[in-house]
């Protein structure tokens, strides 16, 4: 497989235009609440979010610290369950599945990097890799893994432990384990947000990369306009609800509506 | 946010719990184990102060085979003649006797074997310790038809004040009377008897059935007036004594029983000061793991304080301090736990025989001072290490997500406990053979000290010893349960000397277990061997309990139908210049049926007043047929004639073997200790039936084939190995909790990749199963271990026991196996808390834990 040109992290890309409307849901989220505390201290951290995630899409949530995006992250990852409303993965309303049936969910259509902390210490680089396909007692499709493993470069470093990488290789590493169980949906938590700009933008064209030659659909929280000009689609989230969208989003244009509502924030205040 | 830091404090609190944890059990183990050998060692010393007076005027000579009295007696009139010394202030004669059986109220005999079973004549004379039996309950017995007992016999047979109890006479004519119990006896100031009953009786009534109701005493305690030693009453004592009669002082008399009572629980006192030794090191090793981890754990918090300016000594400093409290606080809650088990352990050898429930706990100073010392110290030295090895790694490298601590090398370490490992292997050599006997005599240091070496110099060499185990397991569980499998060999190779080091609590219970499995079965092989070689005629007739038979049962016997012959063994021992010697005695029946091989004289020269000695003793002595033999016996000093000589022989246990009329005229009581039982030829099954009427209502008395008879002393084997068992089993219980501690502190440890691994779907279950997993490879591990060091230690201890009546090693392999599968066992139960609390973890939570 060869990697596909990608541009320059200062040139952001062209998006993805022909994404067709009829593309099919991934994921989808209905009137979704979560608060946490009680009482005077209760923090409502999302607050009727609605909202669709089309296959084949890279999707960028954004929003200032404490907005809710992590938490809505985990909602539609299956960690964590909301207090009204419903997800979907794919057919599946996980409001109603035990604890059992989740961890499937997640094994099987769902994968996540995190930003830090992504990989078992005990196991190298290819065994991290392998852990969600060996969990389930499956075997890898060894093209498909080599594909991976190629494209996030790591071939030279499989047989190497985590603390033996670094931070920029243990972050593709934990890429490519998202990836190799082909799931129905990636999510990433601002997987650049450790990572200097050189490493970020190696692990964003990844990410890019996997959505174009493989239709893998990708939803990224990042608190960068940079890394959000790789997207196809920018959620952005305020005090927990949906404030803003926009589509094929260039770094000026992200950096326009950020600015908006941070004013917005600060009038508010 | 309250919530969080809640939960955060939560958890480090059960980190501090769990240390402390540690720190309990290790101290409770020690203090347990102090405290019941002091109870133990009381208890004795109790029973000796309460067996002498001031000065005991006594017959000089030889006592029964069994420890009992000398047949000869002291005249009554001795005892006023005595009152009236100068230095006296009063004189009591005592009547002893033993093999008087108390029957409770199902018709058995109480007592077990070892324990005499003693009657006494009622009298109120002081001790010389000050703490003699008394009356505790009731009244003293006056006439034939009143008794006293003590309070455990008449506890443990079911008798109260005022119950008819009957009691069995070692011999004569009755064999059996009936009376009242008026009154109950006891050391009201502390002290046990330690499994012997106690029958009291008024002194005419004792003097009527244990002396033939001669007007005498078996021996007179003189009680000194004030201001007079004992020494100088005892010298004007001796004055007015008849020619084979003594006066020795009180002090004197009980260090004789002492030394023979001491020695005889001497292997049990120095087992349990073995034991504590090992429970120290078992529990100090818990106590090094457990710091370990909790400061490898706190290490980022420590390398923020030192990136804020913190001087290394203050941070080790601070370290210090928290392991002094833990130390403190851990020592204290140990003590208390460890005098639980000492109340566990007097509960367990209470079930063997060795009751000391007359005897409350004996706690001493020296307990609270090992207790805090080894609570506070080896927890001060656990903190130590970590602590230090924390502040020597720059402070930014101990803020970075995966903390490595450097740790000193494991080459190093191997080095050093192989050079342990020689070091003990030399010293047990030195220890159980003879090589440095003539140098210094300290054979029991050797092996002790050997032991131990061996122990320490394996667990520190077992990080490198158990990689490829290590790994073979990570490989196996790969292939057997697939990722999981991986992920729990993984973890258990994580940290070789973690794992190792808990795993070592298992290793040491079971080399443990695994010496005296050998032991046991060995001595188990020895005696069957032994009684197949010397098991003579069809049936043996004796005294399950170890004491006498009545000499009128061997004409019984002899009149049941079937019974072609009978032959009587009695044994005695003898003073020669000043040393004890054992006697055995038997009838022409006997010497028929031993059929020993005369080297010189031939069977029909053995007469009454004639010995035959055994092939060595004659040679070390250069005696021949014709020559003499001059002991001291109760009636004084004789000279024996040397009939023949023989070689040696398997049933013949003794060098001297003379006849029963010899022993009779030398003052031994009439007792046969063995009937050896011939029956006609097909009659054995008529025999048996006539023997067990016979011995019926004897519930003294029993009859056994070769096969009863070689199960009966295996089963005293058994019992001798049980109790070791049972002292194994709570090293192994806290070896289980230090597993448990181990994993559940891990578990804590590893918050944030449990979480990682639920988010990429592993399942409960099957972490569940990773964790029992990584319990079971630690478990195992130390059970091989064990089980290799055991096997080591207890084939060269039989070894090296090999000339002393133990001649056959064997290893019982199915026991072995079964401590294996065991350690499986431990391991699956000691995963079950762990695996629940982080089976239970918040996916999230987890992720998010710092
Ligand atoms: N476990 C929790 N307990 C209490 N409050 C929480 C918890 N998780 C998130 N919050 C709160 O919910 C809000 C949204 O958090 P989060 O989704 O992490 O924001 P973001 O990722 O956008 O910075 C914040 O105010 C945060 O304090
Ligand atoms: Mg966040």
């Amino acid at each position: 497989m060869t990697v596909p040109p990608t541009p320059a992290p200062t040139d952001p890309p062209a998006p993805a235009a022909q994404m067709t409307a009829a593309a099919d849901v991934a994921a989808r989220v209905v009137g979704l609440r979560k608060t946490y505390g009680r009482g005077e201290a209760v923090v409502r951290a999302l607050d009727d979010v609605t909202l669709e995630l089309r296959s084949g899409e890279f999707t960028a949530v954004m929003g200032p610290s404490g907005s809710g995006k992590s938490t809505l992250m985990h909602m539609c990852a299956a960690l964590d369950r909301p207090d009204e409303g419903e997800v979907w993965i794919g057919d599946t309303e996980i409001g109603r599945l035990g604890d059992k049936a989740l961890t499937l969910l997640r094994r099987e259509e769902i994968g996540f990097v995190f930003q830090s902390f992504n990989l078992v210490p005990t196991l190298t680089a290819e065994e991290n890799v392998l852990l969600p396909l060996s969990i389930a007692g499956r075997r890898p499709d060894p093209e498909w893994f080599d594909a991976v493993v190629d494209t996030v470069g790591l071939r030279e470093r499989l047989g190497h432990k985590p603390n033996e990488l670094s931070g920029g290789q243990v972050q593709r590493v934990a890429v490519a384990r998202a990836l190799v169980s082909r799931p129905r949906i990636v999510f990433a938590d601002e997987p650049t947000g450790n990572l200097d700009s050189r490493s970020g933008a190696e692990v964003l064209r990844l990410l890019r990369g996997a959505v174009d030659d493989h239709g893998q659909t990708v939803v990224m929280v990042t608190h960068d306009p940079v890394a959000a000009a790789y997207c196809d689609r920018v959620v952005f989230l305020a005090d927990g609800r949906v404030v803003d969208e926009l589509r094929a989003p260039d770094r000026d244009a992200v950096l326009e509506i950020m600015t908006r509502m941070t004013d917005a924030g600060e009038a508010s205040a | 946010m309250i919530r969080a830091a809640l939960r955060s404090l939560l958890a480090r609190k059960l980190r501090l719990v769990m240390s402390t944890f540690a720190i309990v059990l290790g101290v409770a183990f020690v203090v347990g184990t102090l405290i019941f050998s002091d109870t133990l060692n009381r208890s004795f010393t109790a029973l000796f102060a309460s067996t002498v007076g001031d000065v005991v005027v006594r017959p000089v000579g030889g006592t029964t085979e069994a420890g009992g009295p000398s047949s000869a007696t002291l005249p009554a009139a001795l005892v006023d003649e005595l009152a009236a010394l100068p230095g006296a202030a009063r004189a009591d004669g005592n009547v002893t006797a033993i093999g008087v059986y108390v029957v409770d109220s199902d018709g058995k005999a109480v007592g077990g074997y070892g324990p005499p079973a003693l009657g006494l004549n009622d009298n109120d004379a002081p001790a010389a310790g000050g703490e003699g039996l008394a009356l505790v309950a009731g009244e003293s017995p006056v006439g034939p038809d009143e008794l006293a007992l003590d309070q455990v016999t008449a506890e443990s047979a079911g008798y109260q004040i005022g119950d008819t109890v009957p009691v069995l006479l070692p011999r004569g004519d009755p064999d059996r009377i009936e009376a009242t119990l008026t009154g109950l006896v006891g050391f009201p100031e502390g002290g046990s008897l330690n499994g012997a009953t106690l029958v009291v009786l008024d002194t005419p009534t004792a003097q009527d059935l244990f002396l033939d109701g001669e007007e005498a005493f078996n021996d007179i305690w003189v009680t000194a007036r004030d201001g007079v030693s004992q020494e100088e009453l005892a010298a004007e004592a001796s004055g007015l004594l008849p020619d084979g009669v003594e006066a020795v002082t009180g002090d004197a008399a009980a260090d004789e029983s002492a030394d023979e009572l001491l020695d005889a629980i001497s292997f049990l006192t120095t087992f349990l000061l073995i034991f504590a030794g090992i429970s120290l090191v078992v529990g100090s090793f818990l106590i090094v793991n457990t710091f370990s981890m909790l400061v490898a754990q706190r290490s980022r918090e420590l390398a923020l304080l030192r990136a804020l300016g913190a001087s290394r000594v203050q941070v080790v400093a601070s370290v210090q301090a928290e392991a002094a409290v833990l130390g403190v606080v851990g020592s204290t809650i140990g003590l208390g736990l460890g005098v639980l088990l000492a109340v566990a352990l007097r509960a367990l050898f209470a079930q063997v025989g060795l009751d000391l429930s007359g005897q409350s706990l004996v706690f001493t100073p020296r307990v609270v001072v090992a207790a805090y010392a080894v609570g506070i110290l080896v927890t001060a030295v656990a903190a130590l290490a970590p602590a230090l090895r924390t502040v020597r790694i720059a402070p930014v490298q101990a803020l970075r997500d995966d903390v490595a601590l450097p740790e000193a090398s494991l080459a190093r370490r191997f080095r050093g406990g192989l050079a342990l490992f020689v070091l003990g292997c030399l010293s047990l050599v030195a220890g159980l053979t003879d090589l440095l006997d003539d140098v210094v005599d300290a054979g029991g240091w050797f092996t002790g000290a050997g032991v131990l070496l061996v122990l320490l110099g394996t667990t520190a060499m077992s990080p490198v010893l158990a990689q490829p185990f290590l790994g073979a397991t990570r490989r196996a569980y790969a292939a057997v349960f697939g990722s999981v499998g991986n992920l729990a060999g993984q973890n258990s190779l994580r940290n070789p000397r973690r794992t190792t080091a808990t795993a070592s609590a298992l290793m040491i219970g079971l080399t443990l277990a695994c010496t005296m499995a050998i032991v046991g079965d060995s001595a188990k092989a020895s005696t069957d061997r032994a009684i197949e070689q010397n098991f003579v005629g069809d049936y043996v007739v004796s005294n399950p309990f170890g004491g006498e038979l009545n000499p009128a049962l061997a004409d019984q016997v002899a009149a049941v139908d079937g019974v072609a012959s009978v032959a009587r063994e009695r044994f005695a021992l003898a003073q020669e210049d000043g040393d004890a010697r054992a006697l055995a005695a038997t009838d022409r029946a006997g010497l028929a049926l031993f059929d020993p091989v005369f080297v010189e004289g031939a069977p029909d020269d053995l007469v009454d007043g004639t010995v035959v000695l055994k092939e060595d003793f004659a040679a070390d002595r250069d005696l021949g047929v014709g020559d003499e033999l001059t002991v001291t016996v109760p009636a004084g000093e004789q000279t024996w004639t040397v009939a023949g000589v023989i070689e040696d022989n398997p049933v013949i246990f003794t060098p001297v073997l003379t006849t029963i009329g010899t022993l009779e005229a030398g003052g031994f009581p009439a007792a046969d200790y063995v009937l050896f039982v011939t029956a006609e030829d097909e009659a054995g099954a008529t025999a048996r039936d006539g023997l067990d009427d016979l011995v019926a209502d004897l519930p003294v008395v029993s009859v056994k084939d070769q096969q009863e008879f070689a199960a009966d002393q295996r089963a005293q084997i058994d019992q001798f190995v049980l109790i070791i068992y049972a002292l194994l089993g709570l090293a192994l219980l806290i070896a289980v909790l230090g597993i448990v501690n181990t994993l559940a502190l891990s578990v804590i440890e590893r918050t944030r990749e449990i979480g990682l691994l639920r988010a990429v779907g592993l399942t409960r279950g099957q972490l569940r199963r990773m964790i029992t997993l990584e319990s079971v490879v630690i478990a195992v591990l130390g059970a091989l271990l064990g089980v290799v060091l055991g096997l080591g230690f207890g084939v060269s201890l039989m070894y090296a026991v090999r000339d002393q009546g133990l001649e056959v090693i064997s290893v019982p392999f199915g026991q072995v196996a079964v401590f294996l599968l065991l350690a499986v066992v431990v391991g699956v139960l000691a995963a079950f808390w762990p695996a629940r609390r982080a089976a239970r973890l918040d996916v999230l939570e987890a992720i998010a834990t710092e």
